[in-house]
């Protein structure tokens, strides 16, 4: 309590002060602390900031973009793969046309080739037969000649001694016969 | 603790001589302010935020560290929420300035409820006045600058309205945008962060006097001290909303001498 009194005591000597009135050594102390602060502060720790912000929106918007160059990358890339998916499909179908109308071609020609042969072994088959008919009747002629003329011969009981004269007969019954058989 | 010996060296009622410590160099002088508790508390602040700063800005890189991260909010925070909101996108320039000035007077302001600091040298008018000052002549510099001179001072005075009410309306503009705006932004600072220092003084030095009057008294002392405590909250709002208030004034007053129309 002493100590208060005294300084009290003291207080009361000096000049009243004001809290309005600002006390000039303050503004100069306070003035120059204050700039002290603003030029380091101004000068080395915000511009770096923004510089910070920036390479960081530039950083980030450069990633967006590389992510986008990639996509458009990537479907440009996808449209090609179907581009030549579609298009490796098409080759594909007009191959399998290709293939069907060849193979359709190749079964008509084997089938023309198979028909014309059968033609022409027809043919063969048939002038062969018909060599042989001749043949075979030429010599069945002579023959029911011989037969005929050694029957008669046997019925009849006499030798036909005048060949020419058997030969008229046998000509003759040969063409009755034909002309019997002629009207075939 | 400081002992009530010490604490009541200072009489009660507190008084606005309880603001004016003795100097430290020379030691005990009361009509030295060269090297006072409160000067070495500005070069305190000063030092204490260009430490924080540099420290954590010395590498920066894309992707924050923890500390970069906060001096990053910090200027962050004005640059977007005060400066581009007010001034708009070119409140950008004036950032660096905006942030600075908020770190300056929130942490002058934060000292008056340091334990054994206490005080705050916002307290002490010169320092709100130097800001003040600086806020001014700043936002007429600006409008000079963007308008021209004349032309700055037909949109800061003459407000679109008939020219019989001009008359009246030019000194009133006058009045309070060359007179009153830096008195009132250094007397805002100043008058919370005196009467906040007032306020823990009285409730702490009131619980000395009534338990030294009368020790039955001690329970209401008790009150009173707890009472402190509870201000000392108080106080923490207001040193965060002064430093906000006087940012965001000083970003709206440059931003009123930028604008092109009233």
């Amino acid at each position: 309590m002493i100590n208060s009194l005294t300084y009290l005591a003291e207080a009361a000597e000096e000049t009243k002060h004001n809290p309005i009135i600002p006390v000039w050594q303050e503004i100069v102390v306070g003035s120059a602390a204050f700039i002290v602060l603003c030029v380091v502060l101004m000068k080395f720790v915000f511009p770096l900031m923004e510089k910070t912000f920036q390479a960081r929106v530039d950083a980030i918007e450069g990633g967006l973009k590389r992510a986008e160059t990639a996509q458009a990358e990537a479907n440009e890339l996808l449209e090609q793969y179907r581009a030549q998916l579609a298009e490796a499909r098409t080759e594909a179908a007009r191959i399998r046309d290709e293939a069907r109308a060849d193979a359709e071609g190749i079964r008509q020609d084997v089938l023309a080739k198979a028909r014309e042969e059968s033609d022409r072994i027809i043919a063969a088959g048939n002038e062969q037969l018909s060599a042989q008919r001749e043949s075979i009747l030429r010599e069945l002629r002579s023959e029911v000649g011989t037969l005929a003329v050694d029957l008669a011969s046997k019925i009849v009981g006499e030798s036909l001694a005048d060949e020419a004269r058997s030969r008229g007969t046998v000509d003759r019954f040969i063409t009755e016969l034909g002309a019997g058989t002629g009207g075939r | 603790m400081i002992g009530p010996s010490t604490v009541l060296a200072a009489e009660f009622p507190p008084s606005v001589e309880d603001f004016y410590l003795p100097s430290i160099l020379p030691w005990g002088a009361h009509d030295s302010y060269w090297f006072t508790k409160i000067t070495v508390l500005v070069w305190v602040a000063v030092a204490a935020i260009i430490i924080f700063f540099l420290v954590s800005y010395r590498k920066p890189q894309l992707v924050p560290t923890k500390k970069q991260w906060m001096a990053e909010s910090a200027y962050g925070f004005v640059r977007n929420n005060i400066a581009i909101e007010m001034i708009g996108p070119r409140g950008i320039n004036f950032a660096p300035y905006l942030t600075t000035l908020f770190m300056f007077v929130i942490v002058m302001n934060f000292f008056s409820i340091v334990p054994f600091i206490q005080i705050s040298p916002n307290s002490h008018i010169a320092f709100p006045a130097i800001l003040a000052v600086i806020s001014y002549v700043m936002f007429i510099v600006v409008g000079i600058r963007h308008h021209g001179f004349f032309k700055y001072l037909k949109t800061a005075l003459i407000p679109p309205a008939p020219w019989f009410i001009l008359p009246l309306l030019i000194p009133i503009e006058f009045f309070s945008n060359f007179l009153v705006r830096p008195f009132s932004l250094a007397v805002r600072l100043f008058a919370n962060m005196f009467a906040g220092h007032m306020l823990l003084l009285v409730f702490t030095l009131g619980g000395f006097a009534m338990i030294n009057a009368n020790a039955w008294l001690a329970p209401i002392s008790v009150v009173s001290w707890l009472m402190t405590i509870a201000l000392t909250f108080l106080e923490f709002l207001v040193i965060c909303l002064q430093a906000y208030v006087f940012t965001v004034l000083t970003a709206s007053y440059v931003q009123g001498a930028l604008a092109d129309e009233h």
